[in-house]
């Protein structure tokens, strides 16, 4: 992996300048079953597509936002931070 | 031996080089490769072949071929050809039982025959089973390239540079150049990238940066070897001017010492002054053969043939060889007597890096090449690379005509002859990928770049296709062999030195890592330096925690949310210890919460957690989006703990605080001077006597640490380092997250129970942990101490029913309590106050008692005193 990731603050950076988490996931709101805990915690939906991951610029301005990326290609479609949503 | 000087000659002949060469010293010039040196003082046979031993002499010269790879100054498959001739290097051979002339394992080129070909020893070397090992172990040190120095260490630095160019230019021939120009005119900013360190010279306006481009890789990002230097290089656009690959024939013989390509006799006459040979051969399927029929003659060979394939159709070629050099060649039946045979079939653009941009490459019947079409955005292709490769004949397959004599290389790095790849089509290997893994074609040091084209060849000529058909293999970086100390590169994580790190060395403290921190283990005595902590004073730098600002009017429900700790409750001056959870229930990291007033707490984290701790509290706060703010101030303050009796009465000295117990309990915080520094006290204690916790400006850490060692001096006061700080904790039980918890543990089966507030509403990990709760304990953590004072190892097994059953943490020798004691994952039925449990100890098995409570001090009296 060597692509481009912009980040919003800094624009295009190499990618090993990121760390990422995976993809966005919803916290199952109060008290889930083990099931909905173990999904959420366990089954991602590791699509080959477009997904929507956590990234964060971990060695630049350290700040935390979601990209949209396609899976297949890593070409990233678009950037967002939370903050600005 | 040298020829008068030549037109365009690199040579310095008023500097001569001396080196060795098997012990025997050698001469060269300044300005010649190793190789060239060698041809200089009549070496002809450079190497002996990978799988038969045989001989090899210099056939490409430019660094493409593996015939010229010998070890140098202990450094394996050096291609000298290439490499400047530097003084006093040792030179050797390599692949070799014997001499290069004398070679014992060339027995394999004459009885090899039935045995030797392509996946032979997979197929039957296998049975019996048992003894594929020695098998193994037999062909490693038959076959190969030279061997790696496993002794040798790390005498090699290499580094990694990020560069940026808006232009690079991958090759400074003639297209390259021009690109370049053009790019400059049009006001960009030009890098151009040639391996070639004779055509440095630079153009007007752009820079020419010397190493080998290793491939387009995703993102455009080209990674350039300059040596020990990586240079990844990042463009707005490439331009691949990377030129033509002179493609070898095949025929019987063609591995000859004597037979090469135009290019090498190019250099060694022009370059180096050397005759190639007396009497030569010419057979060419396009120019370049042709045009080094006048360099030769003017270097006194006598060009005895020459066969110009495009005019003149040839059957058969047959190389004649005599001590593995060539004597002569049968051309169709008619033998010409010669000792040097430079052949040209034609050139291959160099594809390959368009080809891992994701560019097509499609075979031109006309010309008979693979060239490169649909290029991807912003990759450029000129010159040879593009095709452009001259007027050339399609030569054929092979020129094995009817009586075959010689083996007849298709790929001379693995020593696959056309009968290797005949015999893997006749087994049923129908697709090009597939040969090429069962021969190994294209997969030796060239990595096809002399045998990728003729093996397609002759691949069409046996299924009865053409090439369009058999197509290509994947091309894959790295374009040219590379030493993997230079993809290693250099570590860049950096060591963490505390602001008094200075003064553990003068003090002689055996340093040790801890993370990415350098830490004092001990000072020479770690049970003396325990033991001073519990008589009277003990110092340790504990700046390496990680050390957080959580602020906001939010903080305290951040905090809240988590951890599984309640926080909102706590008075200001206050500490709370707390233990960070995954989402999964997973113990993350521990650490020290104060609150230190109603929007601002101050968090602890373990010396190497506190990255991945930052970065989890802003990940969620990215999710939440709550008001607050988190600063990590790990590097901006030093912490210094002093603990035991006269822990209290150093403060006194350094502080104008009240300090008594009833003033400042136990976990209490406060903002104080000590000796004059402004700082925060925690009063805290991990190692289980009465201890504060100091935290200043990294700035004064060491006129800290010198001020209490000064005025504790009467009182005791000694440093501490890590190792009796693990015995002091385990004394108390405390736990150490990573030694005695993993990826797997929590809160509630890691025995600290009141740690999880579950009545709270959320928290991270509360579900898990409810779920933990729901489906029983597996097992637990406990303390454990040995019936007779064995320490066993951590790691050690603990036995139920005669099965492992349970793990050991951590273990020491407790002089203070003059017992072995520990810590160990046990299942819940022995988690009981004196369960017995068996103990591996170096193979046998011990008895230990288990302890619920601290081992020392369990209602914490001295602690709170």
């Amino acid at each position: 992996m060597s692509f481009l990731l912009p980040c919003p603050n800094c624009g295009p950076r190499p990618v090993d300048e990121f760390t990422c988490t995976g993809e966005v996931t919803i916290r199952p709101k109060s008290s889930p079953t083990l099931r909905e805990l173990t999904d959420y915690l366990y089954f991602k939906r590791n699509v080959a597509g477009i997904q929507q991951e956590w990234w964060c610029h971990r060695q630049g301005c350290e700040a935390w936002f979601t990209a949209e990326r396609d899976t297949r290609t890593n070409e990233v479609l678009s950037v967002e931070v939370p903050a600005e949503r | 031996m040298r020829l008068p000087q030549q037109p365009g000659e690199r040579l310095d002949r008023e500097r001569p080089v001396e080196f060795t060469f098997h012990r025997m010293k050698v001469r060269g010039f300044e300005g010649d490769t190793i190789a060239s040196a060698l041809f200089g003082e009549g070496q002809r046979v450079f190497s002996r072949s990978f799988k038969y031993h045989r001989p090899r002499g210099l056939l490409c010269c430019q660094g493409t071929c593996p015939n010229c790879m010998l070890t140098v100054d202990g450094t394996p498959n050096v291609r000298t050809c290439v490499t400047p001739l530097t003084e006093g290097v040792h030179v050797e051979a390599q692949n070799v039982r014997g001499s290069l002339g004398n070679d014992l394992l060339a027995i394999t080129d004459k009885i090899g025959g039935p045995f030797t070909p392509v996946g032979f020893y997979y197929r039957t070397m296998i049975r019996p089973r048992r003894l594929w090992p020695l098998y193994e172990k037999f062909l490693r040190s038959v076959a190969g390239l030279g061997s790696v120095d496993k002794h040798r260490g790390r005498e090699q630095r290499y580094d990694v540079e990020h560069r940026h160019a808006e232009i690079l230019v991958i090759g400074a021939g003639t297209a390259g150049r021009a690109a370049a120009r053009q790019h400059v005119a049009a006001g960009r900013q030009v890098i151009v990238v040639e391996t070639d360190p004779t055509r440095m010279d630079a153009g007007e306006g752009f820079e020419v940066v010397n190493g080998t481009a290793l491939g387009v890789v995703e993102g455009g990002l080209v990674p350039v070897d300059a040596g020990a230097l990586l240079l990844r290089y990042r463009a707005d656009h490439i331009v691949v001017a990377a030129g033509a690959v002179e493609q070898p024939l095949i025929f019987p013989g063609n591995d000859l010492a004597g037979v090469m390509l135009p290019e090498a006799a190019r250099r060694l006459v022009g370059r180096w002054s050397l005759k190639p040979g007396d009497r030569a051969v010419v057979i060419a399927a396009d120019q370049g053969a042709l045009d080094v029929v006048p360099l030769l003659e003017q270097a006194g060979t006598d060009v005895v043939e020459v066969v110009d394939l495009r005019e003149q159709r040839l059957r058969q070629i047959a190389g004649k060889g005599r001590a593995g050099r060539i004597a002569g060649v049968e051309l169709d039946g008619r033998r010409v007597p010669c000792d040097l045979v430079v052949m040209s079939g034609g050139r291959q653009p160099a594809y390959a890096l368009l080809a891992h941009a994701g560019a097509r490459v499609e075979y031109d019947r006309e010309r008979g090449i693979f060239a490169p079409l649909d290029l991807p955005d912003g990759i450029e292709v000129v010159g040879a690379a593009a095709g452009e490769v001259g007027d050339t004949t399609v030569p054929a397959a092979t020129f094995n005509g009817a009586a075959k004599k010689d083996k007849c290389f298709v790929c001379i790095c693995e020593d696959v002859t056309d009968k290797d790849v005949k015999r893997a089509i006749a087994e049923g290997f129908d697709s090009i990928e597939l040969a090429k893994r069962y021969t190994t074609v294209t997969m030796g040091p060239c990595q096809g770049k002399l045998c990728h084209v003729p093996s397609i060849r002759l691949y069409a000529r046996e299924n009865e296709t053409d090439e369009a058909t058999i197509g290509t293999t994947t091309a894959r970086p790295p374009w040219q062999p590379v030493e993997l100390g230079l993809l290693a590169g250099r570590p860049h994580e950096p060591a963490q030195r505390t602001s008094i790190h200075h003064r553990h060395k003068e003090l002689g403290a055996k340093m040790m890592w801890t993370g990415t921190w350098r830490r004092p283990h001990s000072y020479g005595d770690p049970a003396g330096e325990a033991k001073n902590v519990h008589d009277t004073l003990g110092v340790i730098d504990v700046s390496t925690l990680g050390k957080l600002l959580v602020t906001g009017p939010d903080a305290a429900e951040f905090l809240e949310r988590l951890y599984p700790n309640r926080f909102g409750d706590m008075k200001p001056g206050r500490i709370r210890y707390g233990v960070l959870n995954s989402d999964a229930g997973r113990i993350m990291d521990d650490g020290t919460i104060a609150r230190l007033s109603e929007e601002d707490y101050y968090v602890t984290t373990t010396s190497t957690g506190a990255g991945a701790v930052v970065e989890w509290f802003e990940w969620w706060n990215a999710i939440w989006q709550m008001d607050v703010h988190i600063v990590d101030v790990t590097g901006a303050l030093a912490a210094v703990n002093v603990a035991g009796p006269n822990a209290r009465e150093l403060m006194t000295r350094l502080t104008d605080l009240d300090v008594s117990n009833e003033a400042f309990t136990y976990l209490d915080a406060k903002h104080a001077h000590v000796a004059g520094v402004p700082a925060l006290l925690l009063r805290i204690g991990f190692v289980g006597e009465v201890g504060y916790e100091i935290h200043l400006p990294s700035a004064y850490g060491e006129y800290l640490w010198d001020s209490i060692l000064e005025s504790g001096a009467d009182l005791g006061a000694k440093p501490f380092g890590l190792e009796p700080q693990r015995i002091l904790r385990l004394e108390k039980m405390h736990i150490l997250i990573g030694q005695d918890t993993d990826s797997e543990s929590n809160v509630l089966e890691a025995s600290m129970p009141w740690i999880a507030k579950l009545d709270k509403d959320d928290f991270v990990g509360k579900w898990a942990l409810e779920h933990v709760l729901e489906r029983g304990f597996r097992e637990q953590l406990v303390g454990f101490e040995m019936e007779n004072g064995v320490v066993p190892l951590e790691g050690g097994q603990i036995v139920v029913d005669g099965r492992p059953g349970g793990r050991v943490t951590s273990a020491r020798w407790s002089d203070q309590l003059g017992r072995a004691i520990g810590m160990a994952w046990v299942p819940p039925n022995l988690a009981e106050e004196d369960a017995e449990l068996t103990v591996k100890v170096n193979g046998s098995v011990e008895k230990a008692r288990v302890r619920l409570r601290p081992f020392f001090d369990p209602d914490g009296e001295r602690l709170r005193s």
